[in-house]
């Protein structure tokens, strides 16, 4: 049975290429899917008759003990046989429905038989949560056929409302299940038929499942997304809206009425919906004026009957439950493909313009009227079978109860109401067949494209077998038997025959027929009644269409209240939070146990105050150069205390840092306002200074609270041991960064060189990066009036020439001649020796890139070119390169990734060589950090002063002298 | 385990500050509150790691060494604040450029969004998706008894 239910699902992705290739002639192909599935039914037959039934369980998910279970009884059977059967012939009726340049042909014919898998699946499912899974795959399937042309905002609308509605439903039903599943101790349907759990909880469960089973099948006050989703195309009205998906919930309660009928609620809810429904879906259907609808509203009306008949629970109701059941699939599916033919021939679905269609098109007329002729329950169509076995189950009911518990009273209004809804049903079936193929008086006749056989061939054969099926109701009743087995015999024996002899059944059949017939003759009347109390102003229609107003206007007054926008205000609530929450559990925690001294040294204090004034006087700062000294005093101050408490690593990378944001600043406030935007002092300024305030008092308050909090021994304490057995160095931070958490540092140089893209794509922004301009192809535009150094000629820096002479500073040219090479050996030798000393990648990092910082601020942008002529990213690159080589060369040699080895080599003259492989890493990181600083001069330096040139060059048309920067 | 509390002192200063300066408008006074903010944070792992030592190298000199994990820690910290200092200005920069300032501005989304909220509207996607009767190619269900 999996195979079936999958093989929907390859067909449904092959469609759209079959679609492609085939054209419209796809759909014979495609149907021939669900008509294998429906062969394979019909070769069950004996199996389900002998009452025998189909398990074929898969694994799934073990964990959660959920297997894909299938099983085929008598029930399932039925229902696999509607929806395989009905299937492949709208499938193949599509052929001529469809044009070959109908738009999204090629996605409908997906859906559709994926469709038809979900449903298959959903009928054959005996585990409760992938009958579940199925149900939902058909809502998805359904909203996506009912949406079928997206341009069209009305398919949209009721696309959405179907989804909203059942899905609503479906996630009521999920609660049911999950509750009834936890009841019983198993989702297996079958078990628990078996052995039906009892309680409150199921009572709750139970509702909850009709919940989604009255959303799926449109009873009232669910019903109206039905006619909405006659916005569908023919096909799929014929196949969802009348054979398959709406029996889902009938389906649903058919097949748990065994076990839970005598649930209390099951009755009431179900009884008094359905005969609503009924009623109303009738009354509604006689007053459309387009045909579709008008079928639409009748098949409201019909589940409503269907539902009542299937929730009584007596094995007479349940036998001419499933026969109506089958009854109602095969002729409300052929008025359907019967309306859709008109609609295609005709050009319109009014009644109003319809005239004289039955004269012109006899075969598609006489195909309806077979159909109609069963809806209306005459003889000797099966709808007037099942109809009768309706009756006669219902008079059972209402005379003695028929163990259902139901009472006279309430007995006897069921039936009434199911009469009235009959009659409702003769009615509205006279107003079909005369609103479609009447030759009216006054109104044209309607012009009818010929209908090719193959077109109407579908509709005729299930028209056929609405007459054969009433003659077939000795070996129906057998078929449908194991099912209505199940519950406890009736008074009388249930069987589906032509002629049960005269009765009240059969007078109750003659009398729906006469009132019928009375309501259509007198239609005039029934239309001023219709108008008289037409309920325009108030319907669940509305009701729904209101509540998705107050929703979406909920989503907007929610929206607008929390999502403000603002950066400030959403970073005020989560620092607010930190201040309630956590420090509120701060008050009660401050007096426990801490350990605190004033100083460690009284020089931490100095600095410590000399911070806290830098701090306060940055805030207070109004000037933008002043705020970013200041805060340089802080850095450095951070820098002192690193270093006041034994972390020379971190005072040496503090300082350097410090320097090169400086530096970074400057380059960039230069072209900033001065001062800050002057703004007058408002009361969120407050505010700010309370947050901050609280914020600073609570971390303060965590810091003491932590100290007494510690109570293992740190996890580096055997740091100091193993940085020299396994890391082969010394010096511990530097071993921790390129060995003991060298996976940090691996992803930190990645967020490095993802820094400085982002920096020259914001400054660059046409392209990634500025082409490398060396002194040699600087062209002064004034020729100048000295001459050029001659060769041989040495000048203390190259760049400086290009630099307007009144920008030049010859001490500073003189000094970066002197001291630049000695930086840049000082960082190689911080590089190698941060192993065992203070040092390492990213300070010798920061130390070249110091170096290139001074010689751009000496020479400019042609000097650090000069100083650098390598592209920033290929640097970068192959810092990256180099740390991930290094890390994963190991692998070569058998260890794990990024595992160091210690390498000893003895080479003459230079004495004994302690090589670690990490080293390898640390260059890398060191290429990546020059690489970002190379990248910052150039964008933020070199960049900008070509902005700037840009200007100056746009404002002053004719410079005067070779002003080049 | 004791702590300063001249460290705690200093750090609670540096994030107060910061936090007051990340809440303002004007971008770099919200880098500036970032950078110093980070300062401080940084100092509240030196803080949680116990009390000041020597430095951690073996071998350099007698007496405890300080906890070396929160060093390494901060260290790539440090750094990452370089590049988030650079990438956060190239954004002033480039907001200058464009607005010649470096405010940051409000969402406009958002302000719309509040805007619909206050005259009591419901959203633009709302209206694209309802039935309603001001419907331009929805053709309302005909019935009998009511105007069409």
């Amino acid at each position: 049975m999996l195979v079936l239910v999958v093989s929907h699902f390859v067909g449904a992705a092959l469609a759209p290429s079959l679609v492609r290739a085939l054209g419209r002639r796809a759909f014979l192909v495609l149907a021939l899917v669900p008509a294998c599935a429906f062969g394979w039914a019909v070769a069950q037959t004996s199996t389900v008759a002998d009452g025998g039934v189909e398990y074929a369980v898969t694994g799934w998910v073990p964990a959660l003990n959920l297997d894909l279970a299938f099983a085929l009884g008598s029930l399932q059977w039925v229902m696999m046989l509607i929806v395989t059967g009905i299937g492949a012939l709208v499938l193949f009726y599509c052929t001529w429905y469809f044009s070959d340049d109908e738009p999204g042909l090629t996605a409908f014919a997906g859906h559709f038989v994926a469709f038809a898998g979900a449903m298959l699946g959903l009928v054959l499912a005996d585990d409760l949560l992938v009958l579940y899974v199925f149900w939902e795959l058909t809502t998805v399937f359904s909203y996506l056929l009912i949406g079928h042309d997206p341009t069209k905002r009305a398919s949209r609308a009721a696309g959405m409302q179907a989804l909203i509605v059942t899905t609503f439903g479906g996630l009521a039903m999920l609660v049911g299940i999950l509750l009834i599943g936890l009841e019983a101790g198993t989702f297996r349907i079958s078990e628990i038929l078996a052995d039906p759990p009892v309680g409150t909880t199921v009572t709750v469960a139970v509702v909850l499942l009709l919940l989604g089973a009255i959303s799926k099948s449109a009873l009232f006050p669910f019903h109206f997304w039905l006619p909405g989703a006659m916005a569908a195309p023919t096909p799929v009205s014929a196949y969802l809206h009348a054979a398959a998906m709406v029996k889902a919930g009938v389906y649903l309660v058919a097949l748990l009425a065994p076990a839970f009928a005598d649930v209390p609620g099951w009755h009431g809810i179900l009884l008094s919906l359905g005969l609503i429904t009924m009623l109303l879906g009738g009354w509604r259907s006689l007053r459309q004026l387009d045909i579709k609808l008008l079928l639409a509203y009748g098949t409201v009306s019909q589940l409503g009957f269907l539902l009542v008949i299937v929730g009584v629970g007596t094995r007479s109701a349940a036998l001419a439950g499933v026969a109506m059941l089958g009854a109602h699939a095969l002729f409300k599916s052929v008025l359907f493909l019967v309306v859709g033919i008109v609609d295609r021939q005709t050009g319109t679905r009014d009644l109003r313009r319809l005239s004289g269609v039955g004269r012109s098109a006899p075969a598609l007329a006489a195909v309806a009227l077979l159909a109609g002729a069963s809806m209306a329950a005459l003889p000797p169509f099966t709808g007037f079978v099942a109809k009768e076995s309706v009756y006669a189950a219902l008079i059972g009911v209402a005379r003695d109860g028929d163990g259902t518990g139901i009472g006279p009273v309430a007995g006897w209004t069921l039936l009434i109401g199911v009469v009235l809804g009959s009659a409702l049903t003769v009615a509205y079936t006279a107003r079909f067949l005369w609103g479609t193929f009447a030759t009216k008086a006054g109104v044209p006749p309607t012009e009818v494209r010929p209908i090719r056989t193959e077109f109407l061939a579908a509709p005729a054969l299930l028209a056929t077998l609405s007459v054969v099926l009433g003659f077939l109701g000795g070996p129906e009743s057998r078929m449908i038997a194991p099912y209505a087995d199940q519950f406890p015999p009736s008074e009388h024996h249930a069987q589906l025959a032509l002629w049960h002899g005269p009765g009240l059944a059969l007078g109750l059949s003659v009398v729906s027929l006469a009132l019928g017939l009375l309501l259509f003759w007198r239609r005039e009347l029934v239309a001023l009644v219709q108008a008289a109390l037409s309920p325009s102003s108030w319907s669940t229609e509305h009701a729904y269409l209101s509540l998705m107003r107050r929703v979406d206007r909920t989503a907007v007054e929610v929206t607008g209240l929390t999502q403000r926008g603002s950066v400030a205000i959403y970073l005020s609530v989560i620092l607010s939070v930190l201040v309630l929450l956590p420090g509120a559990a701060l008050v009660d925690a401050i007096g426990g146990p801490h350990d605190v001294v004033l100083w460690d040294s009284p020089g931490q204090l100095v600095v410590a105050v000399v911070i806290v004034v830098a701090a306060v006087l940055t805030v207070r700062s109004r000037r933008r150069l002043k705020a970013v000294l200041l805060l340089g005093v802080t850095g450095y101050g951070s820098a002192t205390l690193f270093l006041l408490h034994g972390a020379p690593d971190l005072a040496l990378t503090q300082v350097l840092v410090e320097t090169v944001s400086l530096v970074v600043f400057v380059l960039v406030m230069r072209r900033l306002p001065e001062y800050f935007t002057d703004r007058p002092l408002t009361r969120s300024r407050y505010w700010r200074i309370a947050i901050g305030a609280l914020v600073a008092a609570a971390v303060a308050g965590f810091m003491i609270v932590s100290t007494g909090a510690r109570t293992e021994t740190p996890v580096s304490a055997a740091f100091p041991r193993e940085a020299v057995a396994f890391g082969g160095g010394r010096n511990i931070v530097n071993v921790t960064l390129v060995d003991i958490r060298a996976w940090d540092t691996m992803g930190e140089i990645a967020v490095l060189v993802a820094a400085a893209t982002g920096v020259a794509s914001l400054v660059f922004i046409g392209s990634r990066t500025a082409i490398i301009k060396r002194v040699a192809d600087f062209t002064p535009k004034v020729p100048s009036d000295r001459p050029a150094s001659a060769p041989g000629r040495p000048v203390w820096l190259p760049g400086g020439r290009t630099l307007a002479p009144e920008r030049r500073s010859i001490i500073f040219e003189v000094i970066t001649r002197l001291v630049f090479h000695t930086i840049v050996v000082f960082s190689i030798y911080l590089l190698f020796s941060g192993h065992n000393n203070p040092g390492g990648g990213f300070a010798a990092g920061l130390v070249t890139g110091l170096a290139l910082v001074v010689r751009y601020l000496a020479g400019g942008r042609y000097e650090l070119d000069e100083a650098a002529p390598v592209d920033a990213g290929a640097l970068m690159g192959l810092g990256l390169f180099v740390a991930t080589g290094s890390g994963l060369a190991p692998l070569a040699f058998g260890g794990t990734v990024l595992q160091s080895a210690v390498v000893d080599l003895h080479l003459p003259l230079l004495g004994d060589l302690h090589l670690v492989t990490s080293v390898f890493f640390d260059v890398g990181v060191y290429l990546v950090v020059v690489g970002l600083l190379l990248d910052l001069l150039r964008s933020l330096g070199a960049g900008i002063d070509r902005h700037i040139r840009d200007e100056e060059s746009e404002s002053e048309p004719a410079p005067d002298s070779g002003v080049p920067a | 385990m004791s702590t300063s509390l001249s460290l705690i002192l200093a750090a609670a200063a540096m994030i107060g500050c910061g936090v007051y300066l990340i809440l303002e408008r004007s971008l770099t006074r919200v880098l500036v509150g970032l950078v110093m903010l980070g300062n401080g944070v940084n100092l509240l792992f030196l803080i949680s790691s116990g009390p000041a030592g020597r430095a951690p190298i073996v071998g350099g000199g007698d007496g405890a060494m300080s906890d070396p994990l929160p060093q390494a820690l901060v260290l790539t910290a440090i750094v990452i604040s370089l590049a988030t200092t650079a990438f956060i200005l190239a954004m002033a920069y480039r907001s200058w450029q464009l607005t010649g300032g470096d405010n940051v501005q409000d969402d406009v989304e958002d302000a719309a969004i509040r805007r619909l909220a206050l005259t009591d509207q419901a959203s633009d996607s709302f209206d694209l998706s309802r039935q309603g009767d001001a419907d331009d190619d929805l053709d309302v269900p005909e019935e009998e008894g009511r105007p069409a």
